[in-house]
């Protein structure tokens, strides 16, 4: 201790500096990590630019008629994204039909029902399915999952719901309605893992006040949990759905690739991201590349405004979790 | 309504021991010694490895995680020691954007920025795209970590005349680090799994290289490519790499997760 003696001298002239965090170090220091920080900002804006310029060509033949153009045909150089977007559309749409009340059920009864002691470890099982890679969903989809669906579920499916122009025709293996199951599967634990830590954050006053008024715990959840927490779970909702938008992999693999539109679920589609996963290595031509970054351009900007729009509903609750009950 | 709710999550845990399950039973029968250190065989022919794919997914994740680790953690480092400052705000809520960007856009990004100019495929371009996916997830976890760090310890350190910047290296880092660590863990094993950036970079090798100027194969890769082929070999092929992909990135989350939990709970407790 007493050996210290002497940095202490050095160091009683620092300290005013090192507090105020004026000295030169301190400052190289915090330049440099600035500058770590700025790279994040700086890298989207060059992904940005990067895909405009990339695109160029296609913006400038055909401007947004892309978007609501059907045809896609690389050797007349003629492009046009509309299967594209609403097959992503859809295929992400249905797979959170299919996701939110399963991952919203579980999310509730890990935070309120479930006995303390499986609550880490079924919320730790359904994250690892986060970490499984999306080409290992591809590969389990065709092999097992579209088997399955393909001769018990597409024909039970056609022959209840037959009277809706959705579930009639021809049952191919690959469809759309294969490829938003899959999408299902995958965005569930993540709008579980984000919806269960919102619940969480709902301060402990709200569920006893509800249950001090004579509510079941049913009913507090009902009531004044779930109300509370509202905006942050539709935050996870968006969260999910920005992930189905973008997922690549598994649906190439499933969806049948066909660039058309049809009414039947049954049939196969096409999306944005499968498009470019299954022609970019093999275009050859300029136009058709930039048709193609085109078409991530478009994608990009719709997960960016999804994400923002997500992040903003689960701050606010986050945010707002120390004023109380105020939203109700 | 209880019923229901335990209903949703037998159905949600249901896939993941079907997956893990499938992936045992149809990928476990095809490994052995040869596929971590043969080549593959052509089609026809049984028997065969992936030891470049291993060796590629090695070199074009390593790489990438040279590239990535440092950017994300000085970032998450500067959120954390400047949680105030605009610049953190903006790095804050752009890498929550970009943690939601399709990985296939990254990858037209690296096709564009390098694949494109220099006219072949480029593992280097890979390892660039990965980097681009992991700097985001790095630079979150090592915020979350850094403020789980006691203020007090800060304060002994200032209040014993460290300069900032060695208070944020030796004592707020340094104590942080064992987290950060299994954070970016989990970083690399998200990325490593990742296919789509690949297919428009580092595309697939047939042949074993570790030139990161040219093509390279990565298991996710084979996995892809031998799953959509023509031949029943193959498919046994692709369950089995799926295995061998899979036992890495599950291995390498599950041991990231313990670690954490053992570190931190140890420490506030």
């Amino acid at each position: 201790m007493a050996t210290s003696a002497v940095p202490a001298v050095h160091d009683r002239a620092a300290r005013p500096r090192s507090l105020s965090g004026s000295s030169r170090h301190d400052q190289l220091f915090r330049a440099i990590l600035t500058a770590c920080a700025l790279a994040i900002p700086v890298l989207i804006v060059m992904l940005l630019i990067v895909l405009v310029r990339g695109a160029d060509p296609a913006i400038r033949k055909f401007g947004l008629h892309f978007i609501v153009d059907s045809t896609w045909d690389p050797i007349a150089g003629k492009f046009g994204a509309f299967p594209l977007i609403v097959g992503t559309l859809l295929t992400s749409l249905l797979a959170l039909v299919i996701a939110v009340p399963l991952s919203l059920g579980v999310a509730i009864y890990l935070t309120e029902f479930a006995p303390e002691m499986v609550r880490k470890p079924i919320a730790m099982t359904i994250e690892l399915l986060a970490a499984i890679p999306s080409v290992v969903y591809g590969l389990w989809g065709v092999f097992v999952l579209m088997p399955i669906l393909r001769t018990a579920v597409f024909p039970l499916l056609r022959s209840v719901l037959g009277f809706l122009p959705f579930f009639q025709g021809v049952i191919y293996g690959p469809s759309v309605l294969a490829a938003s199951v899959i999408l299902a599967i995958m965005i569930m634990p993540f709008i579980m893992s984000v919806s269960r830590e919102v619940l969480l954050a709902v301060p402990n006053s709200q569920r006893e006040a509800a249950l001090a008024l004579g509510a079941t715990r049913w009913e507090a959840v009902r009531t004044a949990i779930v109300p509370y927490a509202r905006s942050g779970i539709l935050g996870a909702i968006i969260l999910g759905l920005g992930r189905a938008l973008g997922e690549t992999m598994a649906v190439t693999m499933l969806i049948g690739n066909r660039h058309e539109i049809v009414a039947s679920l049954f049939a196969p589609g096409y999306t944005m991201a499968a498009v470019i996963a299954n022609e970019f290595a093999e275009a050859q031509d300029r136009m058709h590349f930039a048709a193609m970054t085109y078409v991530a351009l478009v994608l990009f900007l719709v997960t960016v405004i999804i994400n923002a729009a997500a992040r903003l509903l689960i701050w606010r609750v986050s945010r707002g979790a120390g004023s109380g009950g105020k939203e109700l | 309504m209880v019923g229901l709710m335990i209903g949703a999550v037998i159905v949600a845990v249901l896939p993941l021991i079907f997956i893990l399950g499938s992936l045992i039973v149809r990928g476990a029968g095809s490994l052995s010694v040869a596929f971590f250190t043969r080549m593959p065989v052509p089609a026809g022919e049984t028997g065969g490895g992936v030891l470049h794919a291993i060796v590629g997914t090695l070199i074009i994740v390593g790489i990438a995680a040279l590239m990535g680790v440092p950017i994300g953690m000085g970032a998450g480092l500067h959120a954390a020691e400047y949680p105030g400052s605009k610049i953190s705000w903006t790095a804050r809520f752009v890498a929550d954007v970009m943690n939601g960007t399709p990985s296939i856009v990254v990858g037209v990004f690296a096709y564009t920025l390098v694949v494109a100019p220099q006219k072949h495929y480029s593992a280097f371009a890979g390892s660039l795209a990965l980097a681009v996916l992991m700097v985001p997830m790095i630079m979150r976890s090592t915020e979350e970590l850094i403020k789980l760090v006691p203020n007090s310890l800060r304060e002994a350190a200032l209040a014993l005349g460290y300069a900032r910047w060695r208070t944020s290296l030796s004592i707020v880092l340094r104590t942080a680090l064992p987290g950060i660590v299994t954070g970016s863990l989990l970083a690399i094993a998200r990325v490593a799994g990742e296919t789509a950036p690949l297919l428009l970079t580092a595309l697939g090798n047939q042949y074993f290289s570790v030139d990161i100027n040219g093509p390279m194969e990565t298991l996710p890769h084979v996995v892809y490519k031998y799953a959509t082929g023509p031949y029943e070999e193959w498919h046994q092929f692709a369950w089995a790499a799926a295995l061998v992909l899979i036992l890495v990135v599950l291995v390498l989350s599950i041991a990231a997760r313990i670690a954490t939990r053992q570190k931190f709970g140890g420490a506030r407790g």
